[in-house]
């Protein structure tokens, strides 16, 4: 009895590791998929409609590997080069409450793709399609908006800040609203 | 208590002045040396009164007319009038005469121009030109100028989107555009006269200096050294704004308008093309040099000198070599850009060290030798006297706390290395004094010949640093380091230091909390003004040091002070308030304090910054009731 269980613990631990999360092993085309509009504006005559959402913003938004490889990119991209580590510089802080061009995975995708008209340059056919979604997932982390079992957890360089999954969700700072 | 108006400097009072704001053991050696200098003097016109020990050569500096058509005040830079209506006795009396907002809540560097009754200022992006008429009750608008720049431009400026001031010349306002546009206004009607396109915000280009007018020929440089643009400098026809010579700061001796007229001072500088061999191949195309400071004049020598900014990208590792010829200073022909010699503060550059400071000409005794030399408060921590006919250092002594390098060879000129504060990748070395704002940014000093004292507005920072890896991508940055300052040694962020260039040694400093990010002037009435990222707009004691007058303005000063002649014949002090900057870049751009290497680092020595101001952009003139 006692053996059996020594055998089946490592087995059902061995199982258990295995759920895994998904991960497209074949990214579609570096160009991307469809262009849908993005608003930048909650303002909007005859009553708010519901804006529309990619499919692709939630297979990217929490998940690990996206969430590292964001990080990743958001330094080989240079992004941090006027974002800092999410505290800003030549361009606004990206770890506070505040989203200038609306903080969805969408929202935040067309930015980084089409650029935005006070200095945000667009990088359409410089990055591809599915690291765009990455950064933008990445981007969401360091306001505290991803599940801190998915965001990145190390830093590898100088400290700048806590790591992403321990960073408290900007608009209530870790408390009660 | 009315002092009674200072008494025309005669050479009785000069050692005795010296003496006051320099009590130290040399006293009796100089009272001799000054009566030797001043005997003859005394023989040959004792009507006229005596030159003081250290003036700036007379071109350069003209007499005081009351005006200020140049953020200098004159091509020797010294930013000292000869206006003495405001005293040490009582300037305590200074009140508000007018003020008027910019309409513009970014950092605000500028000096404000006078010219004739009519002042001019130039606000931060979008770059509007306001003229002010100063003969009218509250001086009302007389004209203003929108360029309407690209507000793309924004996203490509490294340290917020400020402009450091216009020039006046020949009837014609002269100034330059974030987007890397310079035009010529007509000074009367503001309409534009002009409109040069010379810098291409998409490779990260822009421009936030002061344009300097020589000889017909406007003069102008690049900003973008985070960006890996290649530094230039132009000569633009006053005229009709064409290109006369473009100077670059790296690559072939051709376009760095090298030829056989160079003659440097020390051998390191001395060789075909060194712009090209001391860096990897085809780095130097984006390794920045870019001169976004201060330009001199000195017209008996025609000379103009000026700085080199810092090389890119910041993490050294990918530019072995001395990366000529960034970091350094030239000293080039107006007429045709051709460089005569050149001398680099900080070769191979590790902490972000721009050399593109302010650089004030003087005429002085060294070592009992006459010698024209120009003075610069370096921003690796040094302040250099250097022969300005030759580029020879006579002198290189820190100001204030400097560990990342251990002094400044005087044979080869060369800058002593600390072996234990180099940067390189993957590597974090800590607390490395000054930072990569150096131990004074652009912030320009003033010098009075009535003290022989030079006012530095500085920093006392340090920093850690790690290099990281990073890649070139046109019109986005080009750093590859990570910085996080934290105030220097006594916790001060900043201090405001008289400097006895003579004695080479401090008289007197005055610790600040933040960074003084402001100019400073000083004036016949022994008064210097400065102003503090708090808003405190102050008058200190040029003799002592002692403040005699503080006003609050509505937000944190980084401007350039200036004092004017007006109409009605009463000295004025003018003033911009408006945090920003680099150093205000937290509050001016609304950054993260938690982010330690926001801002370049800056942020993380100025998280209270937001507590202490807010953004604002104000004029401020002040008068004696």
């Amino acid at each position: 009895m006692r053996c059996a269980v020594a055998v089946l613990f490592p087995v059902v631990l061995m199982l258990v590791a295995c759920q895994r999360e998904e991960r497209d092993t074949r990214p579609q085309s570096a160009l991307g998929s469809g262009e849908q509009p993005t608003p930048v504006t909650t303002l909007e005559p005859g009553g708010q409609r519901p804006s529309p959402t990619d499919n692709k913003a939630a297979s990217f938004e929490a998940n690990a590997f996206h969430l590292s490889e964001g990080k990743r990119l958001f330094g080989w991209f240079n992004c941090s080069g006027c974002h800092a580590n999410g505290g800003g510089g030549m361009g606004p802080a990206l770890m506070d409450e505040k989203w200038i061009y609306g903080s969805s995975m969408e929202s935040i995708h067309a930015t980084i793709r089409d650029g935005r008209p006070n200095g945000m340059p667009s990088f359409r056919d410089k990055i591809p399609d599915d690291q765009i979604w990455e950064l933008a997932a990445f981007v969401r982390s360091l306001s505290g908006n991803a599940p801190s079992s998915a965001a990145p957890s190390r830093n590898d360089d100088m400290m700048a800040h806590p790591s992403e999954n321990r960073m408290p969700n900007a608009a209530t700072l870790g408390k009660s609203p | 208590m009315k002092q009674a108006a200072q008494p025309a400097r005669s050479c009785g009072d000069a050692p005795l002045t010296k003496r006051s704001s320099a009590p130290r053991k040399r006293s009796l050696g100089a009272f001799a040396a000054m009566l030797l200098v001043c005997a003859p003097l005394l023989t040959a016109a004792s009507e006229s009164p005596p030159a003081p020990a250290i003036s700036p050569p007379a071109a350069a500096a003209p007499p005081d007319d009351g005006q200020w058509t140049m953020p200098a005040k004159n091509y020797a830079s010294t930013r000292y009038s000869e206006l003495a209506e405001i005293n040490e006795g009582n300037v305590k009396n200074l009140q508000v005469a007018f003020t008027f907002s910019t309409g513009v809540n970014k950092g605000q560097e500028a000096a404000p121009l006078v010219v004739g009754s009519t002042m001019y200022i130039v606000s931060p992006f979008p770059n509007t030109v306001y003229a002010l008429d100063l003969s009218k009750s509250g001086a009302p608008m007389k004209w203003k100028y929108e360029p309407n720049p690209e507000p793309a431009a924004q996203g490509v400026a490294c340290c917020d989107v400020v402009n450091r001031g216009a020039a006046f010349a020949n009837g014609r306002i002269f100034f330059n555009t974030l987007d890397g546009h310079t035009i010529a206004l007509d000074a009367n009607t503001g309409q534009p006269v002009w409109n040069a396109h010379v810098g291409n915000i998409n490779i990260g280009e822009t421009i936030t200096m002061a344009p300097l007018v020589v000889k017909g020929k406007v003069l102008v440089g690049n900003s973008g050294g985070e960006m890996g643009v290649r530094g230039w400098v132009k000569a633009l026809d006053a005229g009709d704004g064409h290109v006369v010579w473009t100077a670059y700061n790296t690559g072939p001796d051709k376009e760095v308008l090298i030829g056989p007229d160079f003659k440097p001072h020390y051998d390191t500088d001395k060789g075909k093309d060194l712009g090209v061999s001391t860096w990897p191949p085809e780095a130097w195309k984006i390794g920045g040099g870019n001169m976004w400071g201060w330009i001199s004049y000195d017209p008996d020598l025609n000379l103009i000198f000026h700085g080199t900014g810092n090389p890119g990208p910041w993490n050294p590792d990918l530019r072995p070599g001395d990366n000529k010829w960034t970091s350094g200073i030239f000293a080039r022909d107006p007429d045709t850009g051709a460089a005569k010699w050149f001398y680099q503060w900080t070769p191979h550059d590790l902490h972000d060290y721009d050399g593109i400071n302010e650089q004030i000409l003087l005429d002085m005794n060294w070592q009992g030798k006459p010698r024209k030399v120009l003075v610069r408060p370096e921003r690796n921590g040094y302040l250099y006297v250097l022969d300005r006919t030759t580029g020879e250092v006579l002198s290189a002594k820190p100001y204030g706390p400097v560990n990342s390098s251990k002094g400044v060879d005087l044979k080869t000129g060369r800058l002593i290395e600390n072996p234990d504060k180099l940067t390189g990748t993957g590597k974090v070395v800590r607390d490395i004094c000054p930072t990569a704002s150096g131990l004074k940014d652009w912030q320009p000093s003033a010098f009075s010949p009535k003290t022989g004292l030079l006012y530095i507005p500085h920093n006392n920072l340090c920093m850690d640093e790690e290099g990281v890896e990073v890649n070139y991508i046109a019109g986005t940055p080009y750093v590859g380091m990570n910085v996080r300052m934290i105030p220097g040694p006594g916790g001060n962020r900043g201090a405001f230091t008289a400097w006895d260039i003579a004695a080479e040694k401090p008289t007197w400093s005055l610790k600040e909390n933040f960074p003084v990010w402001s100019g400073a002037v000083v004036t016949a009435g022994d008064v210097v003004f400065y102003g503090t990222m708090e808003g405190w707009f102050k008058a200190v004691s040029a003799k002592t040091g002692d403040l005699l007058w503080q006003f609050k303005t509505s937000s944190g000063i980084i401007g350039q002070p200036i004092t004017y002649r007006g109409p009605d014949g009463h000295q004025y002090v003018a003033v911009l308030s408006g945090v920003g900057g680099w150093a205000g870049a937290i509050v001016s751009g609304d950054l993260d304090p938690r982010d330690a290497t926001a801002a370049l680092g800056f942020v993380n020595a100025m998280k209270d910054l937001k507590n202490a101001t807010t953004a604002g952009g104000t004029l401020y003139v002040f008068r004696l009731p």
